[in-house]
C-alpha cells in the first residue's frame, strides 16, 4: 500500500512512516548534492542565514540533465548520499525533515534523525527519465555557478519513494535482506 | 595510408556520446527480462519493471536514462596504417565530447581539478585511451562512466598465494561493501593481471563486452558465471532493498603479470553501462 505525503513535513508526518513504506510525495522540495552542501554549512558555520528556510523541508540529492525546450527539468535521478553524511546533521539540526538519495547513511546522520525526527526516502537509482515526469516545475533558488549542482526549488507530484530510514532509526537495506534472505529457507 | 579528417573523428564521437546516454544495450534489456521472471522479491520485481520502462522512455524521448551522463571515456583503436589530417586529436575528440554534451542536453559532470572543483562546463576532458592496431580504419568506442558506481570501485595486489579464490573473495568483498549504493543491479567488470594500472584498465575494458558474451578463455568464462553466482547469493538485490538480481553480469579480462604478482581490480558499473561504438 503506498501513503500519500505533501510537503511540509510536519512531525507527525513523519512519525507515521516506517521503513519499508511506499510513499508518493507531492509539493515543493529543494536539490542540493555535494558542493551546494558544503556552501550551507559554511553559512551556518558563519552564523548567516540559508538561501531558503529549510524548517520541515526535503532535500532531493540530485544533479539533473539540463531541460529540453519546455520541460521543467531533464533526467532527475538520486545521486548516492553518503557524501552529504559530513553535511547532513548540522542541516537536521536547523530544521530539515526530510532527504531523498539512495545508499548508506552513517551512525552520525542516523542518530541526528533520531534526535531531530527525520525521514530518509530512497529514490529509484537509474529511473532518472521517468522520475523527471513527475517533476512539474523547477526553479532556481542559488548558486546557479555551479550548473546542475545548483540548488532549485522543484514542484513534484506523486513522487515515488521508498522509506529507507525511519525517524526510529529502522533501515530497511538491512530489514529488506533479512527478509530476503529469510524467505530462501 | 589513409587520410582520415579530425572533423569525423568529432561528428563520431559527439553523435556516440548522445546515443550512449539515450539507448540501453539489448544484451542489458534481455538480461533485465530474464531477471524479472526469476526475482522473488515483490519489491525487487517491481524496480526491475521500473528500470525497464525508464530505459523505453529514454529511448522514445531521447532523454538519459540516468541524469549521471559519465565523465566521457573514449577508446581509440587506431590503425597504424591511418594518417589523421586537418588538426590535432585530442583537441577533436575533446570537442566531440563538447558538442555531444551541449546539443544533446547531458550533464556536465567534470571539474578541472580534484582539489579546487571547478566545473569545466562542457564535461571534457575526456578521459582517452589509444591503441594501435594493424589495418587503415579507427575503431571508436564512447563508454560514459557514472561515478555513483564508480566510487565504490577497488583494487588491491594480491599474492600469488592467494590464487582463484583470493580473487573471488576479494569480488564479493567488494560488490557486497558497495551495497545499494551503486543502484544494483549492477554489472562487474574486473581485471586479473597486468600491473598496478594495467589492472584497472582491464577492468574498464571489461565493462565494454556485452553481458551475454564470455571470455573466451573457458577458465575464465567459467569464474565470470560463478561469480555471478556468487553475486547473486549476496541477497542484496535491486536497489539493496533484498532480492536476487544483484548483478546483470560479470565480465573479465586478464594479462599476463610479474611473477610476484596479482593485480586486482574491480570496477562496478550500474545497469546503465553505456557504450557505443563506430568504425571510421
Amino acid at each position: 500500500m503506498q501513503k500519500r505525503i505533501t510537503t511540509p513535513l510536519t512531525i507527525e508526518k513523519v512519525e507515521e512512516l516506517k521503513a519499508g513504506d511506499s510513499v508518493l510525495l507531492t509539493g515543493y522540495i529543494y536539490t542540493a548534492r555535494d558542493a551546494a552542501h558544503k556552501r550551507l554549512v559554511e553559512l551556518l558555520e558563519k552564523g548567516e542565514d540559508l538561501p531558503f528556510d529549510i524548517e520541515n523541508q526535503i532535500i532531493y540529492y540530485v544533479g539533473p540533465t539540463p531541460a529540453k525546450e519546455g520541460m521543467p527539468i531533464g533526467s532527475a535521478g538520486p545521486t548516492t548520499s553518503y557524501r552529504m553524511d559530513p553535511y547532513t546533521p548540522k542541516l537536521l539540526d536547523k530544521g530539515l525533515k526530510g532527504m531523498i538519495g539512495k545508499g548508506k547513511r552513517s551512525d552520525e546522520v542516523v542518530e541526528s534523525m533520531k534526535k531531530n525526527k527525520a525521514i530518509y526516502f530512497a529514490a529509484i537509482g537509474g529511473a532518472a527519465a521517468l522520475t523527471a515526469k513527475c517533476v512539474k516545475s523547477s526553479e532556481l533558488i542559488a548558486y546557479e555557478d555551479l550548473g546542475a549542482e545548483a540548488i532549485r526549488r522543484l514542484y513534484v507530484e506523486d513522487l515515488p519513494l521508498i522509506v529507507v530510514i525511519d525517524s526510529n532509526g529502522n533501515n530497511y537495506y538491512s530489514i529488506g535482506q533479512e527478509e530476503y534472505k529469510n524467505s530462501l529457507k | 595510408m589513409r587520410e582520415i579528417h579530425v572533423n569525423q573523428i568529432t561528428e563520431t564521437i559527439k553523435q556516440l556520446c548522445m546515443d550512449a546516454n539515450y539507448y540501453l544495450s539489448e544484451d542489458i534489456k534481455n538480461r533485465f527480462n530474464e531477471y524479472k521472471e526469476k526475482e522473488t522479491s515483490k519489491l525487487g520485481k517491481e524496480i526491475l519493471d521500473i528500470l525497464i520502462e525508464n530505459s523505453k522512455i529514454a529511448e522514445n524521448e531521447k532523454m538519459p536514462m540516468c541524469q549521471d551522463t559519465g565523465m566521457a571515456v573514449v577508446f581509440l583503436e587506431i590503425g597504424q596504417d591511418v594518417h589523421i589530417t586537418g588538426g590535432n586529436l585530442e583537441d577533436a575528440i575533446n570537442e566531440g565530447v563538447r558538442q555531444g554534451y551541449t546539443e544533446g542536453y547531458l550533464r556536465k559532470s567534470v571539474v578541472r581539478d580534484p582539489l579546487d572543483r571547478i566545473n569545466t562546463k562542457d564535461n571534457t576532458p575526456a578521459i582517452i585511451h589509444y591503441q594501435i592496431v594493424p589495418g587503415d580504419k579507427i575503431k571508436i568506442t564512447v563508454a560514459p562512466k557514472g561515478f555513483g558506481s564508480e566510487n565504490m570501485s577497488k583494487l588491491k595486489m594480491l599474492k600469488p598465494a592467494d590464487g582463484v579464490e583470493g580473487v573471488k573473495r576479494f569480488v564479493l568483498e567488494t560488490v557486497k561493501e558497495a551495497g545499494p549504493n551503486p543502484c544494483p543491479p549492477i554489472i562487474v567488470g574486473v581485471g586479473i593481471g597486468g600491473t598496478f594500472e594495467k589492472s584497472a584498465y582491464l577492468a574498464k575494458k571489461a565493462l565494454l563486452r556485452k553481458i551475454d558474451k564470455r571470455n573466451e578463455n573457458p577458465f575464465y568464462a567459467k569464474l565470470e558465471e560463478e561469480l555471478l553466482d556468487e553475486i547473486n547469493k549476496l541477497g542484496i538485490g535491486p536497489q539493496g532493498f533484498g532480492g536476487l538480481t544483484t548483478c546483470l553480469g560479470v565480465n573479465i579480462e586478464v594479462f599476463a603479470t610479474h611473477i610476484a604478482g596479482l593485480p586486482v581490480a574491480v570496477n562496478i558499473n550500474c545497469h546503465a553501462t553505456r557504450h557505443k561504438e563506430a568504425i571510421i
